[in-house]
Order: structure tokens, then sequence, then C-alpha cells
């Protein structure tokens, strides 16, 4: 007697379906790096998550990772210039700057 | 006891307690200025804290330093007992050697000049490439490397234990810890922090004493500060921002170039990187530069205003400077002002 219902319900549980399977919606996080230090000690993100780095210093830095969750190494580069990197595995991911060794963080990526 | 003799002595007692309230005003105040001063100095970024940082696991007593500036000075703390830690690092040529590079273990030349140790106890990182974080793990360094003093640890800690003398000086030292690589390390680097540069004429300058330096230097410090962009790396107290740079030196061997940093870390910008030495008592530790190129201030100062040499992977951070002529001469006058009066060290008597 419901059967009139049937694709409906159909159509319905494939739109919660195909939600759920959806990656949530992906974050842009800015961090600073100003006085010979990440403006950020811990910052929490997700996969998907972009960081952008952004050198407010008026001489060079540099942004790598070596990190088993994500290694990266956005180079070395000027003040007001931008790196950015996509967080593309869950994790822990120690961030420094190789020309600055005391400039530390860490990004702590929930998938 | 007549009336005048009365009032002319409490007149006495009256103008005793004035000045006495006086002087005791410009005592106070004196020495509030000298407070004062005192918070200033710590606060300037340019003069250096009384004492180097220690770990609460090693914290200095005379009888570590006394115990470390002896195996400091100790041949056998080499394989072949003819090289100490001072036969490099000598506090005669501003604790280091006056060669380009080192000459190490059998006299060969190695490919690093020696660095300086004068306030390296305030660096968080060591060696001119990084791979050593703390004086102690840095003391022992030197001495195990095969091209260096060339002594494998556990023999080093033997033949210690041979020497009668040196038993007790661990004990008072280090009491129940007896001789170890952790104890010879400990009682190095508590020597090592008591190595520091003494009070220079740009310190006395930063102090208030305008007659400290001349105005050649304070040109220079505005320059070393400004537009040669020096302070960018050597920076704070110790001149150095303990950082890592490519500044496009020429290799001596280029065929087999020095890759400094990146053999610690493999990034491209640490290919060729070394970092930023102190310019403390610089007057005392030539020749410059991590492969000893330069003889004089002048030549670092040339080096710089042409961008350096070798560009390839070269720090963004190194420009043509397009300097005068009285600018450099600025420069070099501004880097003398950082030299002290060296600081007088006893050789010790060695236990046999």
């Amino acid at each position: 007697m419901y059967s009139q219902y049937f694709p409906l319900l159909r159509a319905a549980l494939a739109a919660v379906i195909v939600a759920w399977s959806m990656p949530a919606h992906a974050d842009t996080h800015a961090v600073s790096q100003a006085k010979k230090a990440f403006a950020v000690g811990v910052l929490k993100a997700k996969v998907g998550d972009t960081v952008v780095f952004r050198n407010d210093d008026e001489f060079a830095h540099n942004v790598f990772s070596l990190s088993d969750a994500q290694s990266f190494d956005l180079g070395s580069y000027k003040k007001g210039e931008e790196r950015t990197v996509k967080l593309t595995a869950p994790g822990t991911i120690e961030v420094e700057c190789a020309i600055h060794p005391e400039m530390k963080m860490k990004i702590e990526v929930q998938k | 006891m007549p009336v005048t003799t009365s009032i002319r002595r409490f007149s006495y007692a009256l103008a005793f307690l004035l000045a006495f309230v006086c002087a005791a005003t410009v005592i106070a105040a004196e020495s509030s200025l000298g407070a004062n001063v005192g918070a200033n100095l710590r606060s300037d970024p340019w003069i250096r804290p009384e004492q180097a940082p220690a770990p609460a696991e090693n914290l200095p007593t005379s009888a570590r330093v006394v115990l470390g500036q002896m195996l400091f000075f100790d041949p056998r703390l080499s394989r072949k007992a003819n090289m100490s830690c001072a036969s490099c690092h000598n506090p005669a040529l501003g604790w280091s050697d006056g060669l380009p590079t080192a000459t190490g273990f059998d006299m060969k030349t190695l490919a690093r000049a020696t660095p300086t140790i004068i306030n390296t106890a305030f660096n968080p990182i060591q060696m001119w490439d990084g791979r050593k974080s703390t004086l102690e793990d840095q003391a022992l360094g030197p001495i195990e490397a095969g091209g260096e003093m060339n002594m494998p640890l556990p023999e080093l800690v033997a033949r210690l234990k041979t020497i009668h003398g040196y038993a007790a000086k661990f004990e008072d030292a280090y009491p129940g810890q007896g001789i170890s690589e952790v104890t010879v390390a400990r009682a190095i680097a508590s020597f090592e922090r008591t190595v520091l540069s003494t009070e220079s004429p740009f310190d006395r300058w930063r102090m208030g004493d305008e007659k400290a330096v001349d105005d050649s230097a304070k040109r220079g410090f505005e320059l070393f500060t400004g537009k040669a962009n020096c302070a960018i790396c050597h920076s704070g107290y110790n001149f150095t921002d303990n950082g890592f740079h490519n500044i496009g030196v020429k290799n001596t061997d280029p065929a087999n170039p020095d890759v400094g940093r990146f053999a610690q870390k493999p990034l491209k910008s640490m290919r060729g990187a070394f970092k930023t030495p102190t310019l403390r008592d610089i007057g005392l530790t030539g020749p410059y530069m991590r492969n000893g190129c330069y003889t004089t201030l002048m030549e670092v100062v040339e080096h710089y205003d042409r961008g350096g040499d070798d560009k390839d992977n070269l720090s963004i951070n190194v420009v043509p400077l397009h300097l005068t002529a009285q600018e450099k001469t600025d420069l070099v006058a501004f880097m003398q002002s950082l030299t002290g009066a060296p600081r007088l060290v006893n050789v010790p008597a060695l236990p046999h």
C-alpha cells in the first residue's frame, strides 16, 4: 500500500549515502611567520585542508616537514610571499623552518 | 650652658641632619638609577646576559669547571695523546687556531675552519652544520671523530681511569658518578660555559659611553642593521641567528663541494648552508668564513658587497649591496668594536 513511496525513499537513501561519502568542506588555514616564529604552535586541521604560510619577516624563511604523516619542502621565500601545502593524510606533521631551526610548529591532521 | 652655644649646637645638628638627608637622597637616587640602567641593559638585545644557560642536570660548580678545564687542556684525550681541545680551540688565538681550516689527526688538513668557542654556550645548536644540539653532545664529537682526536670513547674512559689524580677530581665534580663518557662531556661543557666574550667598546657604547667607539664604528652599526643587511642573520647579543645560510663562499675544492647543513637536513635550501657564526671578538678569530678563505674583515665586507661568489643555491638574503668605500670602512670599524680584551686563562697542571 506504500509502494508508491519506494522510489522516493530510495532517492532519499541514495542522497544520504552520497552526502555521507562526500568529503567535509575543506578549509584554508593561514599561518604567519614573523619574528622568527610560526604564529601558531599547534594547528588542528583535517585531510583536504590547505595551509598557507606567509613570510612576514624582513628575511627569508623556509617551510618543510620530514614527518612520516606527510613530508614536503616548500623552499625558501622572501617577505610578503606565501607557500601553500594541501594536507593529504591524517597524523601529526612536524613543521620547521630549515633556515631557523628554532622555528617549529605541529599540524594535527584528522581524517 | 649659654644660650648662644645651645643655638649654635642646634644649628650644627640641623645642618648635619640636612646634609645626611640630602646625601641619603642622592645615594638612593643613584641606586635607583643604577637599577634602571641594569634593567635597561638586560633588555638591550645587543648586550649579552652575564651567564650562559646550563641544563638542570649539569649546573656549573667550581669543581666541574676546574675538572673541565683540565680535560680541555689534556692531550691524553686524543688517541695519540698529542692533541687537546685547546690545540684547535686555543685561547691565545681567540679560542680558534688562526688557520684557514683545522689540522686534525696525524696533521691532516681538514675541510672546515675551527669555530671559536667564545659564547658558544649561548647557542642552541652547535657545529658549522648543526649536527650537535648541546654543549655536552658537542664536547665528545671532536674527541671521537676519526679525522680529529680520533679517540674511541670507551678507550678514553679507560685511559682516564688509569690517571690517578683524575678520580678525586671527578668525585668532587660529580659525586658517585665516576669517570664516564657522560661526566667527561659534562665537565668539558661546564668549562666551555665560562668561555665568554669580555666587555667590548661596542658594549660600553651601548651602555652610554659615547666615546667608547668612534663615529666610523657608529655609522658602521647603522649600516650593519640597515643598508648592509648584516643583522638579519648576525642578530642579537651573540650576533647570530643560529640559522643556516648559503652565503656564496667559493668552495675550496669545487669538484667536491662541502654540502654543509644538507648532510643533516637533506633539503634544497640547505645545500651549501652553514651556521651563522658569532661576531663577538671577531678581531681575534680570523681567518674568516667556514673555510677560512678571507684573512681580513674588509675581504668579508667585499664578499657581501658583491653578493657572494658561488651563486649555486645562494640564499635569497644575499644580494649586492653597492656600498661606498667609506661605508665598507665603517662596517669594518664597527666589527672591530665587538672585540674585547682577551680573557686571561690559566693553563692547568694536569694529574698524573
